[in-house]
């Protein structure tokens, strides 16, 4: 007998493995109110929450976490829920396919959709590994007609998937790809030249190949929607003419983000269209030639009184890094990580930025641009540091732990740390996590493999037992350095809101990954490379994995027979082992276990064994 | 090959910027091991894997009269060898060229180094020295070998890496800082853990650190610095398989991540560590030690490895012959390959060599 909990009691609700759920309902069950006499009470037909009532009130919630809650309470509010679902997320594109999506979920209008495992980006999945979105093109097609977003990450878009997007969804809207690969600049010609309502095209950080810039010039004069256009990571140079127009005419244009081809004079003249942005990301912040006074372009940066964001600034200088500097009293979100500023240069800039809320700068900065940090940036609650030279030997450049320490004594409100750094001391994340105990994002990389504490020598096991102690709302880990074990025994202990963990060249023995899988209620991602974990360890959490989204094992110890046994035993997850060529065949190189309801993949490539 | 004449020869090629064999003492440590088989490829005294290993502590072993071997690859006569250099103009002229010990060859020129076993003893060396004491033999540490030879920074890994680095970047020799030879043994040892020394020479593994690629050249491509740091290529990485003999697995690395043998050569004695010795990352220091040099011994009477590469022609070939840049161009996987299969590239590497010079 089920009771009727109000709207805000189904959040609370704690429900076990969705993926059972899912598997026994009937998909094509119409939208009645009680279907099965034996699950819904008798009281449901007389119900104080009639479905005219239940949509509209489910349609506020957005979260799709909060949704799932509320599709388990009970079958009458499972076919409110996905009646009213208007925006579907789904983690892993494998993990359900798309029938079964479009099945269960009649009236979408924006997708989100997130293919291969994270480690992709740095090149540890080979190419033509999947998680193509042509598949999903197609069915959504018929599904959804009307379907207005489509966002899209580490999948594989082909320039015909672009094509078939754009000219098969004729209200499509809003487009976001980050990450992704397959596709040209052709692809994004066919998008600016069908997509007649298109008011956002968001290209980020992707394998795209670069034919050339006239794509920008495929958008018809007839456009006037456009609110978003970021194209800063493409190369090649559009016109700069067409993209004048295009901003003058789309006056709701919020988000402008540049190539790194865009001077500074075409600069000034695409703000001087459009003041209104919030989100601005520059081009090329230097030139030989000036053909206007700096003053001019400060002034400009005067008008926009909405800019909250600032990225680009390619290439900045001393010189002309101070034009920004009328923006920066309201920037909340301030790029820096395609600059190679000097400590002095951003502390000059900072001083201006007293609402900053986060932060990305190089590692060229140093600790001393960094203690400006701390010093000017109260409200700091996210930082993140990136090597401007990853493979940098000199020891001497970059930042050290000293910097962390005083942004965490300056910023209290740290919640969110990336940082890439030569060198690092257990006392020093100690003291970071203690003055901001909030961190709920605490990814630390100390750039070469297995380096302790370089003071006492000793592994790093104590700093990220500190972070998990002194941090109990942290969902997102990444350890390094030197670790044995005991790392994990205090992160099996006490991260308890852990949902994303990430571990290279650490621990010691497979007690290591068994702490993990052992503890970690709330564990979703785990992603590990080059650890001593072997098959008793991926065995050993035989039943936490239905409950996580995906385990990435690569240059492990596992085998070929102890992954045979894991597939053997949850026959509702996936378990992939990526094979090499000359490796040998009872070892599993790369593995890839996620859970599914889609079963095993019908298009794997040959070096993906499904077992 | 007569091992002798080779031992005398020294080939310095420094418009190539790439280090030419040192080979100190050769001829003690020939003596020192008159059952020195001709494993190396090149003909050359089994000094040459050593002689890798051990160029960045040149100094060290030229204290030592280890010989240096010349081994290491490089261009002329097979089995040519270095003569016998003053350690700290040895030092200082290989990295003012910019020139990096080449990879080392077989182990069995560890065996040759056996004279002066302490020396290697930093980083690597340690193990190599233990190695070495307990092994009368030529026969070397399989991982030994070419792993010492990218070590040069051994004693002080960071520096020479960085070295190699600078000296890459000005694509030759001229940023080499000179004075800085690894002078101290401690060392990086394999596994990374070393209580008492600056880090181990960051080894390039593929996607370590986790930083996207876009994010790569940004020094590069920045306009400000473009004085400083040039060196990264903006093609792209270049990927290349390299498998080993009796590894359950290939690796990959990226050539133009690197610009020397040394570098190279560092990151897969990080890489195929593991193969040789156990389970792979970091483990705590002294543990590891130990098992590395019980491990250690138990291979030592095992046949060396060398490293070697299918060019675009499919021919295998030696690594360490050619200039970087060439090699590189023309290198489409490595092999870490058992000396003893080895044996039969001498006379490619040999013909081509002869060929250039």
């Amino acid at each position: 007998m089920f009771h009727y909990w109000f709207l805000s009691s189904c959040k609370s609700i704690s429900y076990g493995s969705r993926v059972k759920f899912h598997t026994r309902m009937d998909l094509n069950q119409k939208r009645a109110r009680s279907v099965d006499p034996d699950l819904v009470s008798p009281e449901s037909t007389t119900s104080p929450f009639p479905d005219e009532v239940l949509e509209p009130v489910l349609s506020l919630i957005d979260s799709h976490k909060d949704r799932s809650s509320v599709s388990l309470v009970c079958k009458d509010w499972y076919h409110a829920e996905r009646w009213s679902r208007r925006h579907v997320f789904i983690g892993n594109c494998y993990s359900v396919s798309p029938e079964i999506v479009a099945g269960r979920f009649p009236k979408i209008r924006s997708v989100t959709l997130k293919g291969k495992p994270r480690f992709s980006d740095f090149n540890l999945v080979p190419e033509d590994w999947g998680a193509d979105v042509y598949p999903w093109l197609s069915v959504l097609a018929k599904a959804y007609p009307f379907l207005e977003e489509l966002r899209l990450k580490r999948m594989a878009v082909s320039d015909d998937s672009l094509r078939f997007l754009a000219t098969n969804f004729h209200e499509f809207k809003a487009l976001s790809l980050l990450s992704c690969d397959g596709f040209s600049t052709d692809g994004l010609k066919a998008i600016a030249t069908h997509c007649k309502n298109l008011t956002e095209l968001d290209i980020q950080e992707n394998g795209i190949d670069d034919i050339g810039g006239d794509w920008l010039s495929c958008f018809p004069e007839s456009l006037t929607s456009l609110q978003v256009l970021n194209f800063a990571s493409l190369n090649s140079e559009v016109s700069f003419n067409a993209l004048e127009k295009l901003v003058a005419r789309c006056k709701s244009l919020r988000v402008l983000k540049v190539n790194r081809n865009i001077n500074l004079d075409q600069l000034q003249k695409l703000l001087l269209r459009a003041p209104q942005l919030t989100e601005l990301g520059t081009g090329t912040f230097t030139q030989d030639l000036v053909t206007r006074p700096v003053a001019d372009l400060e002034t400009t940066f005067g008008y926009c009184k909405n800019l909250l964001t600032l990225s680009g600034l390619w290439d900045s200088n001393s010189l002309y890094l101070p034009v920004i500097n009328p923006a920066c009293a309201s920037l909340t979100f301030l790029n820096l990580s395609c600059a190679t500023l000097l400590s002095f240069e951003l502390t000059m800039l900072l001083m201006n930025c007293k609402s900053l809320r986060r932060l990305w700068v190089l590692d060229t900065v140093g600790d001393r641009g960094l203690e400006a940090v701390g010093s000017w940036c109260p409200l700091l609650e996210e930082l993140r540091v990136f090597p401007a030279d990853p493979f940098e030997q000199e020891e001497v450049a970059g930042v050290t732990e000293s910097g962390l320490v005083s942004v965490s004594r300056g910023c209290p409100n740290l919640h969110y740390v990336l940082y890439f750094c030569h060198q690092m001391t257990n006392a020093a994340v100690a003291t970071v996590v203690q003055n901001c105990p909030g961190f709920t994002h605490f990814r630390l990389c100390i750039m070469n493999p297995g380096q302790p504490d370089y003071q006492t020598n000793e592994p790093m096991d104590e700093a990220f037992g500190a972070v998990v102690r002194t941090c109990p709302k942290l969902q997102r880990l990444a350890v390094s350095g030197l670790l044995t074990d005991l790392t994990f025994e205090y992160i099996g202990k006490y991260a308890k809101n852990l949902e994303i963990l990430s571990v290279a060249f650490a621990g010691s023995s497979d007690l290591g990954l068994k702490y993990v899988l052992g503890g970690c209620p709330r564990l979703r991602k785990l992603e590990i490379r080059d650890c001593p974990f072997g098959n008793a360890a991926l065995l050993s959490g035989l039943t936490k994995y239905e409950s996580m989204r995906s385990l990435w094992m690569s240059a492990c110890n596992l085998t070929m027979n102890g992954c045979r046994v894991l597939a053997k035993e949850m026959p509702r997850l996936n378990v992939e082992v990526m094979k090499d060529e000359d490796s040998e065949d009872s070892q599993a190189h790369k593995v890839y276990i996620y859970r599914t309801v889609a079963g095993p993949r019908r298009d794997a490539p040959p070096f993906v064994l499904t077992l | 090959m007569d091992l002798l004449s080779s031992r005398d020869l020294f080939i310095h090629i420094n418009n190539f910027g790439y280090l030419m064999s040192v080979n100190v003492s050769m001829e003690s440590s020939f003596q020192n091991n008159p059952n020195l088989t001709e494993r190396n490829y090149l003909g050359l005294s089994d000094c040459s894997s050593v002689d890798s290993s051990n160029v960045p502590s040149i100094s060290e072993v030229n204290k030592n009269s280890l010989n240096l071997k010349a081994t290491e690859l490089r261009l002329g006569l097979p089995g040519s060898q270095s003569p016998e250099r003053d350690p700290e103009s040895t030092l200082t002229s290989a990295e003012k060229l910019g020139e990096k010990p080449l990879f080392p060859l077989l182990p069995s020129i560890d065996g040759i180094c056996s004279s002066s076993p302490k020396m290697v003893a930093s980083g690597h060396k340690r193990i190599f020295t233990d190695v070495m004491d307990s092994c009368s033999q030529v026969k070397g540490l399989p991982e030994g070998n070419w792993l010492f030879s990218g070590s040069g920074s051994e004693s002080d890994p960071s520096k020479s890496v960085a070295q190699g680095k600078l000296s890459s970047n000005s694509n030759v020799n001229g940023m080499m800082c000179s004075g800085d030879p690894p002078a101290n043994g401690t060392t990086t040892n394999l596994s990374k853990v070393n209580t008492s020394n600056p880090p181990a020479a960051k080894a390039q593994v593929v996607g370590w650190p986790p930083v996207r690629s876009f994010r790569k050249n940004i020094l590069a491509t920045n306009s400000k610095n473009n004085g400083e740091v040039d060196g990264k290529p903006s093609s792209g990485a270049l990927f290349v398989k390299v498998s080993m003999d009796g590894a359950p697995y290939l690796r990959k690395v990226d050539l133009r991540g690197y610009s020397t043998y040394q570098q190279l050569s560092s990151a897969l004695e990080k890489m195929f560590t593991c193969f040789t010795i156990g389970p792979c990352g970091s483990q705590g220091g002294t543990g590891r030690e130990n098992l590395s040099e019980s491990k250690l011994r138990d291979l030592l009477h095992g046949s060396g490895y060398v490293l070697t590469y299918e060019d675009k022609d499919g021919d295998w070939m030696l690594v360490g012959d050619v200039p970087w840049d060439m090699f590189i161009g023309s290198c489409k996987r490595l092999k870490i390959m058992k000396g003893s299969d080895a044996i039969g590239l001498a006379p490619r590497a040999t013909e081509k060599s002869k060929n250039r010079s």
